[in-house]
């Protein structure tokens, strides 16, 4: 019995053992997933939840790519980061491009030339000298002169596991021919640029130059001449396109066109290091104000600063509000203030959300499930923060993406299409019907705003107030678009020949057919209220759900009737958006974006109008135009443009939402000082649980080992 | 012992054309290689010219199973199935078609998972053996009664409830642990506690129950009762007799899990942001990236195949009796 007795003293000595332990130790932020020597460094932290395909610049499209590839590549523009509307200025260029037009045989025109006698259109570009790449193997030179790891051997690449195993760096300077030998790389076929096709039809040569080089290694086309691309000398190239094309300027401006040394290819491909997943896709060269440090796209991917970077200020002029809002402190300040970025892989809303909250993470969006915590809606119909993201020191910032959703008509469709009277008038009852209003109140939580065209907020062309309503659809009541009353839709429907939805023909409700890939119980009620929407006029609306391959089939061959589909803007011009109904780019016809088919020969010239224009009163009145016959026909019922909604911590400064630009991480900054002292306040974990835990399980064993002995000796009796 | 590890080896190649068959119809029922090809060039401006470019440079551009225009024996070599699959049984899984090299990838998904998987099984084996010699020991009491009762709580659970709960309480309301990510080395500890605990706990209902099962077998044999009738005590018989023999399926069925352990848990590494294998193929589904799904449903059959072997070869071992011929 003594002896029990003691080991029972110890046992129940653990508890003040533990305690003790637990009050020696720093328990200070033991939730902190970062070292804590990252404390007080400028590094962002940001998250991913899809890696990327590819980083790089001749292949990369997709949101998730740009958001790493923007920071390390530098196309000759930029868009301006404070100013709206959105605007180029130049980034590695001197200057705006010298554009200038040409006729067929080559003699220079005049600005205000005609478009008939503009045969070329050329592009001469200045970069500015001394811009140098980031530090990078494929750059480094030996003693000789030569590059020391162009040749590697089978043994050397056998020892190399990713980038930073090179035992050095080199670097040049950027030049012009950096910029040629990036338009060839996008035209090569193994590059399997997703431009290439489209630029074939405007850059001279580029198609030529594909067929050229189709057999060749990626390697072998440095010295094959593209006849409409050309490096002048070291700080000047040329690009010239077919006839007029205003909108390439903006491509100017997207990562295709960033500069790509030919050291790269030569060092990528050595055989061997692409097992190692050692290639261009993952590790980039660029001069931008971030290199790639830690490419782990299953986990972490880490951006620092390029310490080549050249001298980039911040912009000293924006929008009026701007100098208030504190977003020009930082004016003529050198780029970039942050260190470094870490972006972590994070799949799931709910840690992504708590991470946010707890100051792990330094910006968020609102996920569905957290945003009635973040957001509430005044009595006005506006958005606030919650007391407790107030508290917090949180600020939202809103904005409207450069985006069109709609519910499509395919023009093909017997009964939807055609450009007949009833046609039209069934369509235009259902863009009454279908309430997209109510729609972004039940389903985005009023994260959109109604579309009334094809454009956009902040899109060249779009209007604002009651000229820029849909007449056919809404009525403007109290200084507001209302939309008209479901009578109105009931009215053109019978004028369509379905009154009250019955189809003549079978004496019986309308039957329409909505083709979508929303196949999950989740999706339910969004279809549940599509139906109920086409059910305010009688009609019966049969959901005909598929995966995602077969609804794009179906969309090829012209066999869907109504569908949902949405754009969301490449440039900032109403080209961009007007395309997707012009006749040319029909899907079925043409395997185009035109994925309703619409086909409007009056349509159709004023956008080939429209598009060779330069911003101005004249092609305002175009645009307005094409919206009413848009309006009118209704290939669409205009959906909503979604609205982004950002959450930022207090000590995240210069953000500004900009819906075109993604480098915008050099503008930012961050006060250490202040995410330190927070983190701390808002991390101190909670002991007293582990504590009554680790008693409780002390108690337990004890009574376990009490009852087992008792037990036993029961047994034996 | 050595001609029977061959002979299963050798069973095992046409299981693994079978299942390289099965996947590769199934996989192109769904999806074909236009398909794949849009899904790798993205949703905007692709055309036609794209698309067989794509195919040509990744070698979809020749028929799925059967060249009918190619001459001889290039009529089933000049096949995506036979050029895709070939590799596979020398363990070359070659690169996905958004151009990662595959085993690259899985040598550095499979240590996280199995930083995972590792201690959550062996802990969970402890706990869940204890347990079941308590409930074993205490049968028929209220204990016992209570305990079970408690199993088939447990068991009834969503193991996503027990993630999100745990994520909540302890990382989120309490603060102990982060609530996702990972790092390497000793870093890693704080990162694993809490989808280790998760992981045990949420096993502990069913575990409990079949190895309680296992010993209340045991305890009703005859060389247990005759123990007792030598007079040892309960202890002794449970630890020196009971035990020993429910080892033998306890690790029959430990052995065969053991290989799979490499390839993860899809929901916990997901919510935990644990770059593991687990989401792995589920990702490769969803991009259509039939590189990653061919070599990780060939991996995972070949992992089962060294399961079941390891299994045979253990029954050999713990138990006398058997022996592999």
């Amino acid at each position: 019995m003594p002896c029990h007795l003691t080991k029972c003293k110890i046992l129940y000595q653990i508890p003040f053992w533990f305690a003790l332990l637990l009050t020696a130790c720093d328990f200070t932020q033991v939730n902190n997933p970062y070292p804590k020597d990252q404390d007080d460094k400028a590094i962002l932290y940001q998250s991913f939840d899809e890696r990327p395909k590819t980083l790089d610049p001749a292949t990369a499209f997709a949101a998730n790519e740009y958001a790493f590839i923007a920071q390390i590549y530098e196309p000759p523009f930029q868009y301006h980061y404070l100013k709206r509307p959105y605007e180029l200025v130049p980034l590695t260029a001197a200057k705006m491009p010298d554009i200038q037009c040409v006729d067929k045989q080559g003699e220079k025109l005049s600005a205000s030339a005609d478009i008939k006698d503009i045969a070329f259109t050329d592009y001469i570009i200045d970069i500015k000298p001394n811009i140098k790449y980031q530090p990078h193997p494929a750059l480094a030179k030996a003693a000789t002169g030569d590059y020391a790891f162009h040749h590697l051997s089978k043994e050397q690449i056998a020892n190399l596991n990713t980038l930073t195993d090179f035992n050095d760096n080199g670097s040049r300077e950027l030049i012009a021919e950096d910029y040629v030998y990036q338009i060839k790389r996008l035209a090569h076929p193994k590059t399997q640029s997703p431009i290439a096709e489209m630029m074939k039809n405007y850059i001279v040569g580029f198609g030529e130059f594909s067929d050229k080089v189709k057999q060749l290694p990626k390697t072998a086309i440095k010295d094959v001449p593209m006849a409409g691309v050309t490096a002048i000398n070291r700080y000047q190239y040329r690009i010239r396109i077919k006839g007029k094309y205003p909108q390439f300027m903006y491509w100017l401006g997207m990562m295709f066109f960033a500069p790509m040394p030919w050291e790269a290819d030569v060092f990528y491909d050595q055989p061997g290091l692409s097992d190692k997943n050692i290639t261009l896709h993952w590790y980039p060269i660029g001069t931008g104000a971030y290199l790639l440090a830690e490419n782990n796209p299953n986990r972490r991917m880490i951006l620092e600063r390029n310490p080549n970077y050249h001298l980039e200020t911040y912009p000293n002029e924006g929008e009026p509000d701007d100098k208030q809002a504190d977003l020009l402190a930082d004016a003529n300040k050198p780029l970039p203030f942050i260190d470094k970025v870490i972006f972590t892989l994070e799949k799931e809303t709910i840690p992504y959300w708590t991470k946010f909250l707890q100051g792990y993470y330094d910006a968020s969006g609102i996920a569905s499930d957290s945003f009635d915590q973040a957001v509430q809606f005044t009595g006005s119909g506006g958005v606030q923060l919650t007391e407790s993201m107030k508290e917090k020191g949180i600020y939202l910032q809103t904005t409207v993406e450069p985006s069109s959703f709609y519910m499509g008509f395919n023009m093909l469709d017997t009964t939807v299409g055609g450009y007949t009277e009833p046609a039209r008038k069934l369509r235009q009852a259902l863009s009454i019907a279908i309430d997209y209003e109510e729609f972004i109140s039940i389903f985005m939580n009023e994260r959109g705003l109604a579309a009334q065209g094809v454009l956009p907020p902040g899109i060249y062309g779009y209007e604002e107030g009651k000229a820029g309503i849909n007449p056919y659809s809404y009525e403007w009541t109290g200084g507001r678009p209302q939309r008209k009353a479901i009578s109105a839709a009931k009215q053109l429907l019978k004028e369509a020949g379905y009154e009250n939805g019955i189809d003549p023909k079978t004496k019986q409700a309308l039957i329409l057919y909505f083709d979508t890939t929303s196949t999950s119980i989740d999706d339910r009620p969004r279809m549940s209220w599509y139906r109920k929407q086409f059910e305010k006029l009688g009609i019966k609306l049969v959901i005909r759900s598929t995966d995602y391959n077969r609804f794009q089939d179906k969309m090829r061959k012209g066999n869907a009737q109504i569908f949902v589909w949405g754009w969301n803007a490449d440039y900032p011009d109403p080209e961009n958006f007007f395309f997707l109904l012009y006749g040319n780019n029909g899907k079925v016809k043409f395997g185009g974006e035109n994925a309703s088919n619409y086909q409007n020969p009056a349509f159709d010239r004023l956008f080939e109008d429209m598009r060779n224009r330069d911003n101005g009163s004249e092609r305002f009145q175009l645009i307005q135009h094409m919206q009413e016959l848009v309006r009118h026909d209704a290939p669409w019922i205009f959906g909503f443009h979604p609205k982004r909604f950002s959450l930022s911590h207090s000590w995240f400064q210069n953000r500004k939402p900009h819906a075109m630009a993604n480098n915008e991480l050099k503008y930012l900054r961050l006060d250490t000082a202040t995410r330190t002292q927070q983190r701390q306040t808002w991390n101190q974990p909670v002991l007293r649980p582990l504590l009554v835990s680790a008693f409780l399980v002390v108690a337990a064993f004890a009574y376990g080992i009490k009852a087992f002995r008792q037990h036993t000796q029961k047994t034996l009796q | 012992m050595i001609n029977y590890i061959i002979r299963r080896f050798l069973y095992a190649i046409p299981i693994l054309i079978g299942v390289n068959i099965l996947t590769f119809v199934l996989f192109f029922i769904v999806n074909s290689p236009d398909d794949m090809a849009r899904m790798q060039l993205g949703q905007k401006h692709v055309t036609q010219q794209a698309i067989d470019n794509w195919k040509h440079q990744h070698g979809y551009d020749v028929p799925l199973l059967w060249n009918e225009k190619a001459k001889a024996e290039e009529k089933l070599t000049n096949t995506i199935f036979y050029q895709k699959s070939v590799g596979l049984f020398m363990f070359r899984f070659g690169t996905s078609d958004s151009g990662r090299n595959i085993s690259a990838d899985i040598q550095e998904r499979a240590w996280p998972s199995l930083t995972i998987a590792l201690p959550t099984l062996i802990i969970g084996l402890i706990v869940d053996i204890c347990v079941a010699l308590m409930v074993a020991l205490f049968r028929g009491s209220k204990l016992a009664l209570g305990g079970m009762v408690l199993c088939v709580i447990l068991m009834s659970i969503s193991s996503l409830f027990y993630i999100i709960g745990g994520q909540f309480v302890i990382a989120k309301v309490l603060r102990w642990v982060p609530i996702s990510g990972y790092d390497d080395g000793f870093a890693a500890v704080k990162f694993i506690i809490l989808p280790v605990l998760i992981g045990v706990f949420s096993g502990l209902g069913s575990g409990v129950r079949w190895y309680r099962t296992l010993f209340l077998e045991e305890v009703e044999k005859d060389y247990v009762r005759t123990a007792r009738a030598k007079g040892l005590t309960e202890t002794q018989t449970l630890f020196r007799h009971v035990l020993p023999n429910a080892m033998i399926p306890i690790l029959t069925g430990v052995v065969v899990v053991l290989p799979m352990l490499f390839m993860g848990s899809l929901i916990m590494e997901s919510f935990f942001s644990i770059p593991g294998l687990g989401s792995y193929t589920i990702d490769a589904i969803n991009s259509q990236d039939f590189a990653i799904v061919r070599a990780m449903v060939f991996l995972g059959s070949v992992l089962y195949v060294i399961g079941l072997l390891l299994t045979d070869i253990s029954y050999t071992l713990v138990d006398p009796r058997v022996r592999l011929s």
